[in-house]
């Protein structure tokens, strides 16, 4: 055999000597195995593009079985679940404001006595259409379940009622996305997806760099405290962080036309929330981590369930039970309603507050997790 | 602080890394103006006790002062008046050397820093590279600029830890001359080594292993103490001749340097009755000093015996 030729031995060495590396480097392998589980996870079980019992709450000043079965044809299609009725069109709006509910179903005073007399009373459906896709298949089934469940009802005198243009004339009225424009949604939300990845990856990667590469050893002997280093490691990517956001906002005005109806200095307020959450993983991260590639996977385990859990991809409420739970506890989730809530529905402080508790609670566990593990690593 | 005063004093020092000690009950003085050199096997616990006197880790027990402070409480102000050159270049390859020296300049919080910057980059010969980024500089000039970096806030002590490893014999010759100018000018060194040239240029050395401190002193009464005997022979057929001398008792080391063999053993009396058979033709017997190197290799075999 001439040198050139090539040698099956040599290719065998190579192919040996990577498997025992891969061996070596246990979080890398876990996470070769751990990422496709998650996904297979993720897509599999958690994601679903035809959401159902999406919370509604209903008026209703007339209680006649006619009201009774539209709520009772809705509930069936399983696409509503009502979770109560508002006291009146402020709470409504408040509740709609606030997240609470996705549909609220407005059944006039006069709505029996006027579907009898054939004059086709009004039936108001608003939908929380900040996200297009989490309202579009109710909506497309309630059109028709309203005519259809009254079919029998309107029998004998009054089935003359059962006309073309139907027993009831349905106002639906899409709040805060009138016209159902996707970009809306996902332009505000993508502020929080560039977010997370730019403080999650790069902190994690900053921090483990400066430990690989022996610089950390090298400022630690000098009088420097670590919480100096620390935050002044931090405060760039801050900076590079609200850059980020301009640009989106910026472009979601200009190339976009999203609505901007609330505070814009509120929401930079706010982000600053958001923003802890993802360093606090990060720094995290970077005290676990042995390189920077092992950084950059935990990094991508994290990204992983905050895109698709979060409701940026999905609508939140498509999705299982447990899933939404995880995706409770990511600060992804909580930002996105905040930033949506702030541009779209010109939410004010006080609707804020329900999702910002959630991330600052999240910022101290994690943060004690941090400095447990940084304390360990110095020594 | 005037020369010849204690720059460092510590006893009992000891650290222990979960039930492992590596660094066990040592004791060290070290007077100003001295250059200390601290030898040791790898692994021996050097690395480890420079950073406890830097301040770095916590020594688990032991007292002493540094600089005349406690070493076990007043590391920050130990810290700001030490300068320390870790073993691995440590300094940012991404930035340059100005960029470099300017940071650890900032960090120590060193006046009139501009000027202090140029004036260290001039002085080590770096000026006319300072732009240039120093992932791209060779071993002897990262080794240049990690000296320059650990002496820009004028520190009272440098410590050293293995600074010439893999540098050029000019370099190596270059950088102690430097270590000596800055000790005559009073600062402190104590440097960690494996090479015995660099060794035998140290005023005082101290010789560890497996934690424990074997042996200290100028490297005369290190040799002296260890009272080791030596023999060099010369001949045909060295290699068959010093396979059978290292079966004999009394015979601890044999070691080929070119055409003659190095034979030495503690017992001087029970060496020489060893030998007594090998003494004839064709083989060229002679007693000879002992060096450095085979003092400390006596020392490790020694230690290795007594800790395993």
């Amino acid at each position: 055999m001439t040198f050139h030729a090539f040698s099956f031995s040599r290719f065998w060495a190579v192919v040996a000597k990577e498997f025992i590396q891969m061996r070596r480097d246990r979080m890398t392998f876990g996470m070769m195995i751990g990422i496709p589980l998650l996904q297979l996870t993720l897509f599999g079980f958690a994601i679903n593009s035809d959401p159902k019992h999406l919370p509604t709450a209903i008026i209703t000043a007339d209680h006649s079985t006619f009201s009774r079965t539209i709520v009772s044809a809705m509930r069936h299609s399983q696409y509503f679940e009502f979770i109560g009725e508002a006291a009146s069109e402020a709470d409504a709006d408040t509740m709609l404001d606030e997240g609470d509910v996705q549909f609220v179903v407005n059944i006039p005073e006069d709505f029996s006595r006027k579907l009898l007399r054939g004059e086709r009373p009004n039936l108001l459906v608003q939908a929380d259409a900040t996200d297009p896709a989490a309202t579009g298949p109710a909506v497309a089934a309630l059109k028709q379940l309203v005519s259809t469940s009254l079919e029998r009802d309107l029998k004998g005198p009054v089935a003359q009622l059962r006309d073309a243009a139907g027993p009831v004339n349905l106002i639906l009225h899409n709040r805060y996305n009138e016209e159902g424009i996707t970009q809306y949604n996902i332009v505000p939300g993508l502020m929080g997806v560039v977010l997370t990845m730019t403080m999650v990856i790069i902190t994690a990667l900053a921090i483990t760099r400066e430990r690989e590469r022996g610089t950390m050893e090298n400022l630690l002997a000098t009088p420097t405290r670590p919480t100096e280093v620390m935050i002044g490691k931090i405060i760039p990517y801050i900076v590079v962080g609200y850059l980020q956001t301009l640009l989106i906002l910026v472009a979601a005005r200009l190339l976009f036309h999203v609505p901007m109806l609330g505070s814009i200095p509120l929401l930079l307020l706010l982000m600053l929330v958001f923003i802890a959450a993802n360093l606090a993983v990060g720094i995290t991260f970077s005290t676990i981590a042995r390189n920077q590639l092992q950084a950059m996977q935990m990094s991508f385990f994290f990204f992983l369930p905050s895109i698709l859990l979060s409701g940026f991809m999905f609508p939140f409420r498509g999705m299982p039970v447990w899933a939404q739970h995880v995706g409770s506890i990511l600060p992804l989730t909580h930002f996105l309603r905040l930033v949506r809530g702030i541009l779209l529905k010109g939410n004010g402080l006080h609707e804020t507050l329900p999702h910002v508790w959630p991330i600052c609670i999240f910022v101290l566990i994690v943060m004690t997790i941090g400095i447990k593990r940084y304390r360990q690593t110095l020594d | 602080m005037k020369n010849g005063e204690l720059v460092i004093d510590v006893e009992g020092i000891t650290k222990r890394f979960g039930t492992h000690t590596v660094v066990n009950n040592i004791a060290m003085q070290v007077r100003r103006g001295e250059i200390y050199g601290f030898l040791g096997p790898n692994g021996s616990g050097k690395t480890t006790f420079l950073r406890m006197l830097c301040g770095l880790l916590r020594a688990d027990s032991g007292s002493g002062r540094c600089l005349g402070y406690d070493i076990r409480h007043e590391s920050d102000a130990i810290k700001r008046e030490v300068g320390y050159m870790t073993q691995k270049f440590s300094y940012y390859e991404d930035l340059n050397l100005q960029e470099n020296l300017d940071f650890i300049a900032r960090i120590y919080g060193v006046p009139k820093r501009k000027e202090v910057v140029r004036a260290s980059l001039e002085k080590l010969g770096l000026y006319a590279r300072r732009k240039q980024l120093a992932g791209e500089l060779s071993g002897g000039w990262k080794q240049r600029l990690a000296l320059a970096a650990s002496l820009i806030h004028s520190p009272q002590l440098l410590l050293l830890d293995e600074p010439t490893a893999g540098v050029d014999p000019k370099a190596r010759r270059d950088f102690w001359d430097e270590i000596h100018q800055l000790a005559a000018d009073g600062l402190t060194v104590l440097i960690t080594t494996h090479y015995m040239d660099e060794a035998e240029r140290c005023h005082r050395l101290a010789y560890i292993a497996y934690g424990n401190l074997l042996a200290k002193g100028t490297v005369d009464e290190v040799v002296r103490s260890a009272a080791l005997s030596t023999w060099a022979v010369s001949g045909p057929d060295l290699h068959e001749l010093a396979a059978s001398l290292r079966e004999l008792d009394g015979v601890e080391q044999v070691v080929p340097f070119g055409n003659t063999l190095h034979v030495n053993g503690r017992d001087a009396e029970q060496l020489r009755k060893a030998i007594q058979p090998f003494q004839r033709e064709p083989y060229r017997w002679r007693q000879a000093e002992s060096g450095l190197e085979d003092v400390f290799i006596s020392l490790m075999d020694t230690a290795e015996d007594n800790f395993k």
